[in-house]
């Protein structure tokens, strides 16, 4: 699931003004969560001010995009900067291969696991390195609690909800019900004492 | 006798609670203590209670302490670290502070600091048996100290928390993980809370009932609305509807020392939490016959 939302409206419009930038915008993932339609508004408003407007479908993906830029390679050239509108890694996708080029986001990114422009998927990984569904029926108490907790709930549930969003489900009262209904609520109150290892994640994964 | 002695010889014990100022004017709380020297057993000192930036519970607990008041150190996960965490512990320890409550502690956002970083490194469970480990000597990566902490460990249980099952589990991890007695959310329902004793006792470990002073007939329906496990029945918000302002405290008080008889026969002491309201716990204690 990506959700990312447009920058701070002063800072895009910086860009705009000032930095003549060639814009990217990626298309990817925008099905889940992309302020398409505000992106499009902005860039309608301010058109004399960018250089050129490239559509492009999973930024993050380099070989692809590398080969994309090239067509693009003169517009690129001549602008002053570069804006992204798209994930995190479409930003630094974009970065790494102009180099020597300001590449700036028009997005904030608010969260992108488990899409990455690679296949959607429909539950999100932490990327921790010490997978715990196992015990939790294949529910991930880090990215369905709020507060990642390994060995049950806190105090905070009520009917069901999270008390950080009462939209949200207690990602443990999730656990608790799957675990029954597939008989294995013995790994609930067997298993030991769990304590993430935070040394085993991998530096640069996204959390 | 300490508050484990207190316990153990089968006293019925009282614990109060004091939370920290916002600011540095601890002298009323201190002075809220000690109207209750001699009637409460031990005080808790709330950890940045609500996620809302206050003193801290460590140099608290240290104050009572120098006033001869027993003091019980909570410590929640929400802040710190497993570093912060178990130097904190060994911090009370050379304080002399014996009693530790571990709890998880509510979320950063819904305090007055959302912006901070939630940590959770550790939670609840594991930081009793981390604290357990420092007793027996140990880091929590089997480092051996020079010189060990001795606590009594305490945890919380909330006795009106659905599913019940999955309370109790978690009840049972923390004893397994060196939990020597409990505090309870508030109860205001008995008879949900004997049935709740009946389960937990098989246990055996202490259990102290906890009791919430009611200040209006609001914050009764605020807590049935948001706070997960607290169910005030509606002839509670009724008595409180119907008092005058003047006569809310009296009213609360009765309706305090009502639970608090109640409560005499289904669990070995009870925990008060004031909330601020403080001044009329002699009020309650001696309402409840004490």
């Amino acid at each position: 699931m990506l959700i990312t939302k447009i920058k701070d409206r002063q800072e895009v419009l910086e860009t705009l003004k000032d930095k003549n930038p060639f814009v990217f915008k990626c298309f990817g993932c925008r099905e889940v969560s992309f302020p398409e339609a505000e992106i499009d508004n902005l860039l309608q408003e301010y058109r004399d001010c960018v250089k050129g407007i490239a559509r492009i479908d999973y930024l993050c993906r380099e070989e692809f995009t590398g080969r994309y830029l090239k067509a693009f390679a003169g517009e690129i050239s001549s602008a002053k900067s570069i804006l992204v509108f798209s994930c995190g890694v479409g930003v630094q996708v974009v970065s790494k291969l102009l180099e020597g080029k300001i590449v700036l986001p028009g997005c904030d990114t608010h969260y992108l696991n488990g899409f990455q422009g690679v296949t959607a998927q429909n539950a999100d990984c932490e990327q921790c390195g010490q997978c715990w569904l196992n015990l939790t029926g294949g529910i991930c108490p880090l990215t369905a609690c709020s507060k990642s907790l390994l060995n049950g709930p806190c105090g905070g549930t009520k009917d069901g909800k999270c008390e950080v969003n009462p939209e949200m489900d207690c990602g443990w009262a999730l656990i608790y019900e799957r675990l029954k209904s597939i008989g294995r609520m013995d790994s609930l109150k067997k298993s030991a004492v769990n304590v993430r290892d935070y040394n085993l994640i991998i530096k640069g994964a996204t959390k | 006798m300490n508050l484990e002695e207190k316990l153990k010889s089968g006293k019925f014990v009282i614990t109060s609670e004091i939370g920290p100022p916002k600011g540095t004017n601890i002298a009323p709380h201190i002075e809220e203590a000690e109207h209750l020297r001699g009637k409460a057993d031990a005080f808790n000192v709330t950890d940045i209670q609500s996620s809302v930036m206050r003193l801290g519970s460590l140099a608290t607990c240290r104050l009572l302490l120098e006033k001869g008041l027993e003091p019980v150190f909570q410590m929640t996960c929400r802040d710190r670290n497993r570093l912060a965490l178990q130097s904190d512990l060994l911090s009370a320890a050379v304080f002399g502070i014996r009693n530790v409550l571990v709890l998880t502690g509510d979320h950063t956002v819904l305090g007055d600091h959302p912006q901070a970083k939630p940590v959770f490194d550790l939670d609840a469970v594991s930081l009793l048996k981390v604290a357990s480990g420092l007793m027996e000597g140990k880091d929590m990566v089997g480092n051996e100290l020079d010189g060990k902490p001795e606590f009594f460990l305490g945890a919380v249980v909330s006795p009106g928390y659905e599913p019940q099952e999955l309370q109790l589990i978690k009840m049972e991890k923390k004893i397994e993980a060196g939990a020597k007695f409990f505090q309870t959310q508030a109860v205001y329902d008995l008879a949900a809370f004997e049935k709740f004793m009946k389960t937990a006792s098989k246990f055996g470990v202490p259990i102290l009932g906890g009791i919430v002073l009611l200040k209006s007939a609001g914050m009764a329906k605020f807590m049935n609305e948001n706070v997960a496990g607290v169910n005030v029945p509606d002839r509670y918000i009724k008595m409180m509807a119907a008092a005058d302002k003047k006569e809310r405290a009296n009213v609360s008080i009765g309706i305090a020392a009502e639970l608090i008889k109640g409560m005499k026969d289904l669990c070995p002491g009870i925990h008060i939490m004031p909330l601020g309201w403080e001044k009329h716990v002699p009020a309650v204690l001696e309402a409840s016959g004490f």
